[in-house]
């Protein structure tokens, strides 16, 4: 096996340049207070991240991670931040040391967790010699479509998709519940001016 | 539109915007063969609204795709959905259960072909309405974002 060394070895220095990104990132954002930078920052994060998920063959997790994390939620805190003020207050006394003690403890447990998890890409692991395995032989077959991932998140668990959806739709409507009015007021200024220009039009024409 | 120094900003803009509509429905009608589905195009469709209404204006988006569109694409493609399910019901199988849609012998794949492609349309306006809806509602809080305000 010629060259598989050298293949490891530029995917571990592509991992550990990816995460070194993701912590600097991190970093910054945690001790940035200008909200603008802080959510471009996130921006990027969920774009580095996206890159990583496609390093590790997650291609569909990227995908969703590029669409959502870097697309939709940057525009949705930029819509959110112009609502509020452009600076975050510093934090005070255990409001500093409480969260970084929370999050210690959490990294702590999850690496003691990554200690019984199987190698990258083993292929006697729980997730390649069972149900994957399963889906792998029989998605051809019983669907007929290339893309499993598809036929996994449409047909076989269409049912919690079904769910994922209704959760999306709820969170517009409660979302609109909430902060609609101003839509509407708007709205009725944008129709309101479309009257107006219409009249102009009338009186130009007659 | 007051200023002119966005206007390289415009020009770009314009010029993208349909291009990433168009990946879009190519990500959702490829679902089946590439990374994709409805869930990624009708963020990508909504983010192309959001673009667009961040470069030109709030009100100009407002009147080419209106809040009531938005929220009512959202609630049909919810209901495109669920149809589906009750569809399969009505002809004798399971709710979602895509191989009674057209009561096939075993291994007709019609009925799966069939059901997937509807979901994901109803999956593409569910996800891209509530987006926009939720803009929306972000951004119409405020009439206009002036560039001193970054």
């Amino acid at each position: 096996m010629t060259g598989f060394e050298g293949a490891t070895l530029a995917i571990d220095l592509l991992n550990i340049t990816l995460l070194t990104i993701l912590f600097v990132v991190a970093i910054a954002i945690a001790r940035l207070r200008s909200l603008f930078a802080i959510v471009m920052l996130s921006g990027i994060y969920s774009l580095v991240s996206a890159t990583w998920f496609v390093a590790l063959d997650a291609v569909d997790v990227a995908f969703t991670e590029a669409a959502v994390g870097a697309g939709i939620s940057t525009a949705l805190f930029l819509g959110a931040m112009v609502l509020t003020s452009r600076t975050a207050k510093a934090e005070k006394g255990a409001a500093r040391i409480v969260p970084l003690l929370v999050v210690i403890a959490t990294g702590a447990i999850l690496i003691y967790a990554t200690i019984d998890l199987p190698g990258f890409g083993d292929p006697t692991s729980p997730a390649n010699t069972g149900v994957g395995v399963e889906f792998i032989e029989r998605t051809y077959p019983e669907i007929a479509i290339p893309n499993i991932v598809t036929a996994v998140l449409a047909s076989y668990r269409g049912f919690d998709t079904l769910g994922e959806v209704g959760v999306v739709f709820a969170a517009g409507l409660a979302v609109s519940l909430l902060l609609g009015f101003g839509e509407r007021s708007l709205g009725a200024s944008v129709r309101e001016e479309d009257r107006l220009n219409a009249l102009k039009k009338d009186e130009e024409k007659s | 539109m007051k200023g002119d120094h966005h206007v390289i900003l415009r020009v770009v803009a314009k010029a993208l915007i349909p291009i990433i509509a168009l990946y879009g429905f190519y990500v959702h009608f490829h679902g089946e063969y590439s990374p994709g589905g409805g869930f990624q195009a009708g963020v990508i469709l909504a983010v192309c609204v959001i673009l667009y209404s961040l470069i030109f204006g709030i009100a100009p988006t407002m009147r080419a795709i209106t809040p009531g569109f938005a929220r009512f694409i959202a609630g049909l493609g919810f209901i495109i959905y669920v149809g589906v399910g009750f569809w399969a019901l009505a002809m004798g199988g399971n709710f979602l259960d895509y191989d009674a849609l057209f009561r096939e012998e075993p291994g007709g794949h019609l009925g799966q072909h069939t059901g997937i492609i509807v979901i994901e349309i109803g999956v593409l306006f569910a996800v891209a309405g509530s987006m926009v809806t939720i803009f929306y509602a972000f951004a119409g809080r405020v009439s206009e974002i002036r560039d001193e305000d970054w």
